[in-house]
């Protein structure tokens, strides 16, 4: 426990690029419903590196955002972290106290959501949620919090942050006030951002703006970057590693440029061949079969079994685990050497 | 006959299957100072049989009135919708009604647009209970039913389940069905696909690809979303604060946008290609989309473009055709030559998703 | 958690969206569908506090329908020897179980008698209330303006006038007739139910399903009947239960200030209001006809909220659940 509190009051070293910051290891997370426990993340592992993006990639409810939460200790309190470990710069997250935790990861671990709205509060001004950080992790006064605000809206480039800083949440608009929680998040200067769907509820110019703050602000500050999505596109052009995640398991990781140019999951290369693009207008997308399974209904074996096009009986009876796959990637699929081959293309 | 007139000048020869004309649509917002909020502002566009004219704009530019408009879900205030000549709304009665049945809409949402205390069998077949004349008898209906189940890819066995019991993408289908039931010649689809995740709006453009081709029906398809629009449309209108200010078929509009506001919004979408090397110059627009209720003077785009001088704050850009093509229209005083590219950025590269998969071809 | 999959043997591979039918219901078979069939009985029954609910309400019915027909003139029948006997002594015989009144007369037989009564007062008055309320106020609300103001400002000056005042004002000038008590306490709280329906009705016309109704040329008065009704009623209803209980109150009120059911004839709520005077003396006399109210009340709310759940598709599950499993505790298992 000692030597918990010591790293987290220890002075901050500079990060170096491509050190890792954060290494989560067989995670399980288990939701409570009325149907009975369901298992929404099972067996997740990933690392993210300090100056580089790290993309969960996945559809709705593929466990991508649960997975972020449990690493921000941040889950429902229906939901439990069952397995797995999550390591922060060499501690443990998981075997930390909440008091502990909260002390630690709070200036370590800055986390931005979806929808700006619901995250910031509407009763205070931003400046003081801006600076509640501040005067909790550092002691410093109402006043000198007001000034770190003020500080922290310019660099996120918000106009004339002086006399703003006294407004509502609602004044500003939707951008602005994605640019105001990305503000909160780096104001401790945390060595780990994770970006749950930052820029979904945007639109595409602005989302453009916002996800230009986030690569400026990595960059300045070589912290990693989770950046959750199930953007492919945005995934291509802002992350340097990609975890593919389907139905609460990870099924492919690696390189974004490698993943995405040959991928070996047939899941990767399903969703790859669902991006409408302009293969001869008119042309039909090569469409994922069915629907992902509900959580109560995830078959034994592989998960993607339903829906894949090179399903076989080894499928049905085992899973296959994360394996690695040249140097520096990871599958899970029994057939992943094939699924780059134009078998897939002749089934 | 003044109609084939006027499109003579963009080069249309036919007459279109719809017509809209100058529309245009303000809102009263009690309360406020400047309380006109104008969504729609002299709106022209039209559609043809079998084509399918994409809209593209981002949240607010006015795509979704337009869509209610164009269903006589809203009155416009000024303006004129033709359909085959006509203007549905001096219709009354059973002319209206026998309107109704040519144009139809699919909505965003699949999990709202559904009325969940309906089968889905009774929510597709819902239609005819207005327009008794179409299938007058109940063995008619129960195999066109069967028959539209079958046409979207549910199982007609499926038809006594309630929508909960269906995915997303399943719903969908049920609310294209439902669009289908009357016959229409035109949809107007609003963000069909935008509330369903990949691979399953794969599937369902895949379906509306299909039914097009089988049914010659005419689409107006609405969203925010560039390489879904560049995917299934014939043409394309870009919409920015209550107005079109650039069509032409979709690729011009995506290979060689006039309007810089096209240009940016191209540009500003990301990019699924990992095989180019070189970093794309992105157009980076400064703010956001000023509010409706008090639209920049003159250009709208003024406040937001980095080409705007004097002449865009006082004066509106006229719409003009590029040189090379008369159908291409772009309302800006300084359209972004074929040749030259944007002024901030370099080449506005396609999406283009096949490179990415070339090595494997 | 993990049960073996089902049919995935048959699943076909095929990518084609809309290449066989059903290609996508397939993939995600869902043992569980058959079970969403069940019967609204089957439910009932599966339900303890509906069920038992229900019973009360079916014995408060038969009860009423056949009672005073059992008693005969026992309801009447005066014995100023055995005044306001206690209850529970069964000395005299059942008739005198709940003990009697002050004058002499079996409680039992009163309380049967009193239940035709109080139905045939209450249950008009709820009716029609409900009917014109909800129906004015549905269509108030899918119209919105001009329309939808009238009838709130209606609403709000029947609600303003003291209902109580108005009722003695009527009941004086007509004759206190059960038809004129129907009459009143149903015009008395119709605005009840024109708010709620207006503002359900006026959310639910600005939904996406109603939009579409509207794209098919489906006049106002379809989609009040298919897309509004059906959503507003059990809503509706639940307020209706709430307000049986008012109505049974209130008709007593009027009973004891001598407008309402005019004496020999006996109901509820007429009971109450004459065992008052004896409350410190013989409290049976209020207790039972009270306690007849409260639990006819609380039944017809069970099984209004019951029915609620029951008939929104939605929500039906829940009813299918086993009741031990509603709760799922697992222990908050210490990670590592």
């Amino acid at each position: 426990m000692t030597s918990h509190t010591q790293t987290a009051t220890a002075p901050r070293d500079q990060l170096t690029e491509g050190e890792v910051v954060l290494t989560v290891t067989g995670l399980d997370v288990d939701i409570r419903t009325p149907k009975g426990v369901l298992r929404a993340v099972n067996n997740v592992s990933f690392e993210a590196r300090a100056g580089r993006t790290l993309a969960l990639l996945g559809e709705s409810g593929c466990g991508k955002s649960m997975t972020a939460k449990a690493v921000a200790g941040l889950l429902d309190p229906v939901a439990d972290v069952t397995g797995g470990t999550v390591v922060l710069n060499g501690t443990d997250l998981a075997a930390l106290t909440p008091k502990q935790r909260l002390k630690y990861a709070g200036p370590e671990l800055g986390i931005v959501f979806q929808d700006a709205l619901t995250a910031l509060n509407p009763v205070y001004t931003v400046g003081t949620q801006l600076g509640e950080a501040f005067r909790i992790h550092q002691g410093l006064s109402k006043k000198a919090a007001k000034v770190k605000a003020i500080e922290l809206m310019r660099h996120v480039g918000i106009p004339q942050p002086e006399s703003r800083v006294d407004s509502f949440p609602h004044q500003f608009s939707g951008g602005m006030r994605q640019r105001i929680l990305i503000a909160m998040a780096v104001a401790l200067g945390p060595r780990l951002l994770i970006a749950d769907e930052p820029t979904t509820a945007l639109d595409v110019t602005v989302q453009a703006q916002i996800m230009k703050l986030l690569r400026d602000l990595r960059t300045e500050s070589h912290m990693a970057v989770v950046l959750i999505t199930h953007d492919l596109a945005l995934v291509a052009e802002e992350a340097d590693t990609v975890a593919v995640m389907y139905a609460g398991n990870v099924v492919e990781t690696g390189p974004v440029r490698e993943v995405f140019g040959s991928p070996k999951h047939p899941y990767t290369r399903g969703l790859l061949d669902s991006v409408p693009a302009d293969v001869g207008r008119g042309a039909d997308l090569k469409s994922i079969a069915g629907s992902p399974p509900e959580l109560h209904r995830i078959p034994e074996g592989c998960v993607y079994q339903s829906r894949c096009p090179l399903v076989q009986d080894v499928c049905r009876a085992i899973r296959p685990a994360l394996e690695p796959e040249g140097t520096n990637r990871t599958v899970a699929c029994h057939f992943s050497a094939s699924s780059d081959t134009k078998e897939l293309d002749n089934v | 006959m003044s109609d084939i007139a006027a499109h003579s000048l963009t080069g249309e020869t036919t007459v279109p299957l719809l017509e809209v004309r100058g529309l245009t649509k303000n809102f009263h917002v009690p309360g406020r100072g400047n309380n006109v909020l104008c969504a729609l502002d002299k709106i022209d566009l039209h559609v043809g049989r079998g084509e399918t004219l994409g809209l593209v704009g981002e949240s607010g530019c006015g795509k979704s009135t337009l869509a209610r408009t164009l269903l006589m879900l809203e009155q416009p205030d000024e303006g004129t919708i033709r359909f085959e000549g006509s203007d549905p709304f001096g219709l009354k009665g059973k002319q209206l009604l026998a309107w109704r049945r040519r144009v139809q809409m699919v909505f965003q949402d699949p999990f709202a647009s559904l009325n969940a205390r309906m089968t889905a069998g009774e929510i597709i077949s819902e239609p005819w209970a207005t327009h008794t004349d179409l299938y007058p008898t109940k063995k008619a209906r129960a195999a066109r039913l069967q028959e539209l189940m079958e046409i979207v890819g549910l199982r007609p066995s499926d038809a006594g389940k309630s929508p909960q019991e269906f995915s997303g993408g399943q719903r969908q289908r049920i609310g294209i069905a439902r669009a289908l039931a009357l016959n229409p010649d035109v949809i107007v689809l609003d963000e069909p696909v935008s509330a369903l995740d990949l691979s399953v709006q794969a599937q369902v453009l895949n379906l509306l690809n299909d039914l097009q081709k089988r049914l010659g029906v005419a689409y107006i398809f609405i969203s925010h979303d560039l390489s879904v629009v560049r995917h299934v449309a014939d043409r394309v209108a870009v919409m920015y604060l209550g107005r079109i200010v650039e069509t032409g078929t979709t690729e011009q509009v995506f290979e060689r946008p006039r309007h810089p506001y096209t240009a940016a919004l191209m540009s500003a979408s990301p990019q699924l290609d990992v095989t180019g090397t070189a970093p794309r110059n992105r157009i980076v627009l400064e703010g956001e989309m000023p509010s409706p209720l008090d639209p920049p003077s003159g250009c709208r785009f003024r406040t937001r473009c980095w080409k705007a001088e004097e002449i865009c704050a006082t004066l509106a850009p006229p719409a003009a055709s590029a040189p090379d093509d008369p159908r291409h229209v772009a309302e800006c005083h300084f359209p972004i030559a074929a040749d030259g590219m944007p002024a901030a950025g370099g080449p506005v590269r396609p999406r283009n998703a096949v490179n990415l998969l070339a090595p494997r071809q | 958690m993990s049960k073996p999959p089902r049919n995935v043997n048959q699943l076909p591979t095929g990518g084609r969206a809309i290449a066989p039918p059903g290609t996508e219901a397939i993939a995600l078979p869902r043992p569980d569908q058959a079970d969403k069939r069940i019967s609204l009985f089957h439910l009932l029954v599966k339900d303890r506090f509906a069920t038992v609910a229900a019973l009360v309400l079916v014995f408060v019915g038969l009860t009423a329908l056949f009672g005073p027909t059992l008693m005969g003139d026992l309801a009447t029948r005066q014995d100023l020897s055995a005044t306001n006997r206690p209850p529970f002594s069964l000395g005299e015989g059942w008739a005198f179980i709940l003990g009697s009144d002050s004058l002499g007369r079996s409680m039992v037989a009163r309380l049967v008698v009193a239940t035709q009564t109080t139905l045939s007062v209450a249950l008009p008055a709820v009716g029609i209330s409900l009917i014109i309320g909800s129906l004015w106020g549905v269509w108030a609300g899918y119209h919105r303006g001009i329309r939808e103001t009238i009838s709130m400002r209606i609403a709000d000056v029947i609600m303003s006038f003291p209902s109580l005042l108005l009722a003695v004002v009527i009941l004086y000038v007509f004759s206190p007739s059960a038809a004129n008590i129907v009459l009143i306490l149903a015009v008395t709280r119709i605005p009840i139910y024109l708010r709620t329906a207006r503002a359900e009705s006026a959310e639910l016309q600005s939904r996406t399903f109603v939009d579409a109704a509207r794209t098919f040329g489906t006049k106002p008065n379809a989609i009040i009947r298919r897309h509004v009704i059906p959503v507003v009623l059990p809503t509706l209803l639940t307020l209706a239960t709430l307000e049986f209980c008012y109505v049974m109150l209130a008709e007593s009120s009027l009973s004891f200030l001598g407008i309402g059911i005019q004496p020999p004839d006996v109901s509820w709520g007429l009971m109450v209001a004459q065992g008052r005077q004896y409350l410190q003396t013989a409290w049976w006399l209020s207790f039972f006809p009270g306690l007849a109210i409260v639990l006819t009340t609380v039944a017809a709310n069970v099984l209004a909220a019951w029915l609620r759940i029951a008939t929104d598709p939605a929500q039906r599950w829940r009813l299918t659940l086993p009741r031990k499993r509603m709760i799922v505790r697992i222990p908050a298992k210490e990670v590592q």
